[in-house]
């Protein structure tokens, strides 16, 4: 129960985008059509995933054996780079269309701070294993759901009259506030 | 000393980073709710910026060119580590206010991009300037998107009430979608004021 409490705290409540402002870069940078930001959607949530996992044992399991925690941030980044990096190679080699798909999004997801965020936040919190996953399966999960919609809307907004100081991203900014207004209305929906 | 102090006004106003480059859009956002706090993470991440373009400039002639990216970002992490051991000796409360976004400074698109496009290209007294310029400039949009935010929505500045208490305060401006809102509007202010003409590519 408390898992299904946290995956859904994770999409609607915590959103990434809206309430708790991660992964703003890719937001704005890659939703302008539906197709692509699904794609970064489903690119994003295969690495927080696994980000997650890879981030816990490396805390866990060498981090505080050696005493050494407060080199967290160098420990994780470096982690997620490598990892990053080897999951492009790992697609390329065994599922060329799944690379045609993802492979322009995944280096981007290195700088995505999602990821980051949700690997420390997993620490500061003290999950466990399985609850790290579910979090990241919820953050992530939040992310492709904002950054679709905003795609939707974003495709409608090209072709509305704006005014010409806010043409590009100010009106998304606006259009995102907005969003976050209505996201605003599952707060305290859910206490863990 | 001339084009030095060309570059430090660039980063400044003209390719100013967060209004005109659009990097760091998360920092900006999430931090940006009073002045203590925006002027807290504009100074660390300034701090950081400047220490990892003057490092990555004089290292730039030894970091081979394939693996440049993974030794940019372990000379950021290491000056983030630095950062946040500084201010949770000594300024514990601002580091409570930013909590999860000190570590994220390492993920903040501005380090890597002036890292990327600017220190490894130049010497470390032109990257020390550009360090600087980035970092004022993004400092001064998260001082005054807080000043604003702040005064509107808590009606205090620095902590002090300055409004009356018959002010409306506008709460949705201290929470979440009052950063989306803030942003947006002073882009577009800063967009018909800007002299130098603005390239329109948006990614």
């Amino acid at each position: 129960m408390r898992l299904i409490l946290l995956l859904l705290a994770g999409i609607f409540v915590n959103n990434y985008i809206f309430s708790q402002f991660l992964g703003i870069c890719p937001f704005l940078g890659v939703s302008k059509k539906v197709e692509t930001a699904a794609g970064m959607g489903v690119a994003v949530i295969f690495v927080i995933v696994l980000a997650c996992a890879a981030t816990y044992f490396v805390y866990n399991l060498v981090l505080v054996r050696f005493g050494i925690e407060y080199l967290y941030t160098i420990a994780f980044i470096l982690v997620i780079a490598a990892l990053v990096q080897f999951v492009e190679m790992f697609i390329k080699k065994s599922s060329p269309s799944l690379y045609q798909a993802l492979g322009v999004y995944l280096p981007l997801i290195t700088t995505n701070c999602a990821v980051l965020g949700v690997a420390v936040t997993n620490m500061q919190n003290g999950y466990n294993f399985i609850e790290s996953i579910v979090n990241g399966i919820g953050g992530a999960g939040g992310f492709t759901l904002a950054i679709v919609l905003f795609a939707g809307i974003r495709e409608r907004i090209e072709f509305n009259d704006i005014p010409k100081s806010f043409e590009g991203f100010p009106i998304a900014l606006i259009g995102a506030g907005i969003m976050s207004v209505s996201f605003l209305g599952f707060s305290g929906l859910i206490k863990l | 000393m001339n084009k030095n102090l060309t570059v430090l006004r660039d980063g400044i106003l003209f390719d100013n980073p967060v209004l005109i480059q659009v990097v760091g859009m998360c920092a900006t956002l999430a931090t940006s709710t009073s002045i203590i706090n925006g002027a807290g993470m504009g100074f660390s991440t300034m701090a950081v910026l400047v220490g990892s373009n003057v490092v990555i400039s004089l290292l730039r002639k030894f970091i081979p060119d394939t693996v440049r990216i993974p030794c940019f970002i372990v000379v950021i992490a290491s000056f983030v580590t630095i950062v946040q051991l500084i201010l949770q000796a000594y300024l514990p409360a601002i580091n409570d206010a930013l909590g999860l976004f000190i570590p994220l400074i390492v993920v903040n698109c501005i380090i890597l991009a002036r890292a990327e496009g600017f220190a490894s290209k130049n010497n470390w007294i032109a990257s020390l300037f550009d360090g600087l310029g980035n970092g004022l400039g993004f400092t001064a949009v998260l001082v005054i998107m807080g000043a604003v935010r702040e005064l509107l929505g808590s009606g205090t500045i620095l902590g002090m009430t300055i409004m009356p208490e018959a002010f409306p305060k506008t709460l949705l401006l201290i929470m979440a979608p009052g950063a989306f809102f803030t942003l947006g509007i002073f882009m577009a202010i800063f967009k018909k004021l800007a002299k130098k003409p603005v390239s329109e590519d948006e990614e």
